[in-house]
């Protein structure tokens, strides 16, 4: 698709290092666990709900039997062992967590046959969980046989984000209507930092609606609808992102979500969660993303809101390097990874709309088989929504012409409010126009060797592969990167940030179910 | 009022105080706005959209567009729950521009050495600034133009001033643990920055700061700026706050405000 002649010799010396500076992130996430990895095989395990009597009854079950087993023996050989030992006796996972709120619960740690037993016990109770996931892979094929695909690349994707699911709803199928083809439910502000999934239908987010899994079957089952009525196939998108990365990609697997957002590094950059629990949590929601036949964003486009987009346009190039290889060693496949990128260059910038180009081939010819993420302009978008509108159609047109796999719909009011019903629908018409206008465009678009398209895209080719030298110099290879500021000019360093209490070293006997039965299918694959 | 027939009143050569807006005429009143309707498509809607255009004022009003949302493409569908129109027309009011009031800054706008030389000869310490984002925001574009060395605008941040003594703590700080950084470093201004806006986010925010603060410090608390994109910079008092900055504000601007409200008017002798 991409008609860049990439140097392919530089190309494979990019993944080569991006692999060695990905190496002591993926050594990282086999030595620890955290407590949302926890939680999440006891999601995975059927237990749902909250303890009525703690605190406004919001605190789910999983954290408290969690929390209960970190106090009684350590959480370094897994929740399972003690709580399927436990279960040895009889009763439920809900009758045990009730236990657990009633203070009468006792953990320990089995050993011998009494350990195999309930290692048995815990892979047949989550492997439950992972047969619901699989079905809802299928259920999926089995829609998108019956109403159909988009009738073209790339998909039209939408954010609905009112605070509220119920408002959300009848917005989400009024751009289905509209064309949209991929819906996005944004979440609250401040949901990242809650070290718990909240439950239920919620109406109270701010500037987006709350991940819980109620909401989650709300909207599918409104999407499953309208996907009906309209005879194409409308796809549902949420973040697995915060302290609960882990949990939220369990939800979405159980309630059949088909995109999640999912990056390796923007809860440690743009929450300040630190990087040690972001890690450990990125690879387990990926290996689950990855059975789920989910098609992952990650967030590159981010970086170009805090940092200058040509100045840092390597470190996009960089990230989707590195997101690519963690998302491969966790079992996703091209066609799962939506790797993102924006356009972002200052309209003022001489020339803006062709280096926007470059980046976009550039994007497109490193990453053949992958459907890439195009993300709007929303930096230099200002209150000024007519010009807003004229940007965002030439941000249409760059995607048409680039051949991107996702395009999420720029809004004119981006610097003003978060979008209303008419901003959606006029933001719509657009990409619309754009796409029937010039959506093939891209067949009589070859920018001539050694001309400017070409040329800017081997120089953020090139400093590409120069920052990827100096990272994977480095014993600590990304997560020193990450120390030194080079993603979106942000510093984290690895022993700050938020959630690092919830990460545990595992010891020798550490059990994960999960973990077991999802890497063997991907060892099988 | 003015005699609507004095046209010529109207022009901008004048130096009227009385205008109308301007379209392509002198004194036309033309103005375009748009809007949404939760009502279906169709002439009932248009004549909704126009009694509306009529409260507003808008008379004579043209619905120059109206489209069902939500309808799939092509022409409005039966389908659409609402419609959207582009009005045009004239208004009735006239605007009285001497009745405008416009908060002029009560204070000269500094050079970098000219605040630093105030500071030093004035105040004869550094001035102590302390600068986060508070809540769950953690949108910190706005407070770093406002404080780091590479500033906005072609102008530096604070960070840049020698005798600014400047901590960003960052995003997502917390309001006691910002009264607290407060109190340990002597911060003689906080400066805070808001962009979440929906539910008035803010707002709640920030009177929220303002409680803390005098609930901790009373009278000796730290000079109280706060910021952001969509803050009214007359609401200060009312937020219990000293000033509010809003978009587009710069480094220098905010550095001269500093020193007017906290540097001396005279050299201490
Ligand atoms: C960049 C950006 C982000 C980045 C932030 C990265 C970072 N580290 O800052 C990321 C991608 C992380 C992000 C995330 C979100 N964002 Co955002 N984001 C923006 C964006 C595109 C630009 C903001 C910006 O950087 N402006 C440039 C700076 C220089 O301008 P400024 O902030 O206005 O600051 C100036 C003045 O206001 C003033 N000022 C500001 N603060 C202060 C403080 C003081 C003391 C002073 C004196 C002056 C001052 O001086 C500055 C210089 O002039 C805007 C859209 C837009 N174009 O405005 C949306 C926008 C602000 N985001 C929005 C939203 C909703 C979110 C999310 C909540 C979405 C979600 N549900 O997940 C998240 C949540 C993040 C969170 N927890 O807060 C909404 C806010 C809507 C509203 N009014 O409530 C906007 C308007 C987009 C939209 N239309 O929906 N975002």
């Amino acid at each position: 698709m991409s008609r860049l002649q990439l140097d392919q010799a530089l190309v494979a010396r990019a993944r080569e290092l991006a692999a060695r500076a990905a190496a002591p992130v993926v050594d990282l996430a086999a030595t620890y666990t955290t407590v949302s990895v926890e939680r999440a095989t006891l999601r995975l395990a059927g237990l749902t709900g909250t303890d009525p009597l703690d605190g406004d009854g919001e605190v789910p079950w999983v954290n408290r039997v969690v929390d209960a087993v970190r106090d009684q023996v350590g959480l370094e050989h897994g929740v399972a062992l003690p709580v399927w030992h436990a279960l040895g006796s009889g009763g439920t996972l809900q009758d045990l967590a009730e236990q657990v709120g009633a203070g009468t619960a006792r953990f320990t740690v089995p050993e011998g046959a009494a350990a195999d037993r309930a290692r048995e016990a815990a892979r047949a109770a989550v492997g439950a969980g992972i047969a619901r996931i699989d079905a809802n892979r299928a259920r999926r094929e089995e829609l998108v046989a019956t109403h159909g695909d988009p009738p073209r690349r790339p998909w039209i994707y939408l954010i609905v984000a009112t605070g509220d699911i119920h408002e959300d709803i009848p917005q989400a199928q009024a751009a289905a209507r509209a064309g949209a083809d991929v819906i996005a439910v944004i979440r609250s502000t401040g949901q990242s930092l809650l070290d718990y999934v909240p439950e239920g239908a919620t109406r109270t987010g701010y500037a987006g609606t709350y991940a819980t899994q109620e909401n989650f079957r709300l909207m599918r089952a409104a999407l499953d609808d309208v996907s009906a009525e309209l005879g194409r196939y409308v796809r549902l998108t949420n973040y697995a992102s915060g302290l609960c990365m882990p949990e939220i990609a369990v939800l979405a697997g159980l309630e059949r979500l088909d995109m999640m957002l999912n990056d390796a590094m923007y809860g440690i950059l743009f929450r300040d969660i630190n990087p040690h629990r972001t890690f450990v949590d990125q690879r387990f929601s990926r290996m689950v993303h990855a059975r789920a036949g989910i098609i992952i964003n990650t967030g590159e486009d981010n970086y170009l809101t805090t940092a200058d987009a040509v100045d840092e346009a390597h470190t996009v190039t960089v990230s989707q390097l590195l997101n690519e290889r963690l998302a491969h060693e966790a079992g996703l496949e091209d066609w799962q990874l939506g790797l993102g990128h924006a356009f972002e260059i200052d309209p003022a910038v001489p020339e803006s709309f062709r280096l926007e180009l470059a980046h976009a081939l550039l994007a497109r010819g490193l990453f053949p088989d992958a459907p890439l993420k195009w993300m709007p302009p929303t930096k230099h978008m200002t209150g000024d929504v007519f010009r807003g509108y004229l940007l965002d159609g030439f941000f249409n047109l760059a995607g048409a012409l680039t051949g991107q796999g996702i395009l999420l719909v720029g809004m004119m009011t981006e610097a003003v409010v978060t979008p209303w019903l008419s901003d959606r629908d006029l933001a719509l018409r657009n990409v619309r126009y754009v796409l029937e206008a010039a959506g093939n465009l891209h067949e009589d678009f070859a920018p001539q060797p050694g001309g400017f398209i070409d040329r800017r895209a081997h120089t953020v080719l090139t400093e590409a592969v120069e920052l990827l030298e100096r990272i994977a110099a480095h014993p600590q290879g990304l997560i020193q990167a990450i120390a030194d500021g080079t993603f979106g000019i942000t510093k984290r360093s690895p022993d700050g940030g938020k959630g690092l209490d919830g990460v545990v070293r595992k010891a020798a006997d550490h059990f994960d179910p999960a973990t077991e039965l999802l890497t063997r299918e991907v060892s099988r694959a | 009022m003015p005699d609507k027939g004095q046209n010529r009143d109207f022009g901008p050569s004048e130096g009227a105080s009385v205008v109308r807006p301007y379209g392509d005429t002198t004194g036309d009143g033309m103005v375009q706005t748009s809007f949404t309707l939760p009502v279906p498509p169709g002439p009932r809607a248009d004549g909704a959209a126009l009694q509306l255009a009529q409260k507003m004022g808008i008379e004579p009003a043209m619905v120059v567009h109206s489209a069902g949302i939500g309808s799939g493409g092509g022409a409005a569908g039966d389908s659409a729950a609402f419609t959207f129109f582009v009005v045009y027309g004239s208004v009735r009011h006239l605007v009285d521009l001497d009745a405008v009031h416009v908060e002029e800054r009560p204070y000269p706008l500094l050079s970098p050495g000219e605040v630093n030389a105030a500071v030093k000869t004035r105040l004869r310490r550094s001035l102590v600034v302390l600068g986060a984002c508070i809540g769950t925001d953690a949108h910190t574009v706005g407070i770093d133009a406002i404080l780091n060395l590479k500033g906005f605008a072609g102008e530096k941040g604070l960070e840049y001033y020698r005798e600014l003594q400047v901590a960003n703590l960052g995003a997502q700080v917390s309001v006691p643990e910002l009264v607290h950084a407060a109190r340990a470093r002597k911060a003689d201004a906080v400066l805070v920055s808001q962009v979440v806006t929906q539910r008035d986010a803010h707002l709640r925010n920030t009177r929220e700061l303002a409680g803390a603060f005098r609930e901790a410090m009373g009278e000796s608390r730290p000079l109280l700026v706060v910021g952001g994109p969509r803050f009214d910079p007359a609401m200060a008092a009312d937020l219990g706050v000293d000033k509010v900055f809003g978009r587009g504000t710069t480094p220098g601007e905010v550095a001269s405000y500093l020193v007017h409200a906290l540097v001396p008017e005279e050299e201490p002798s």
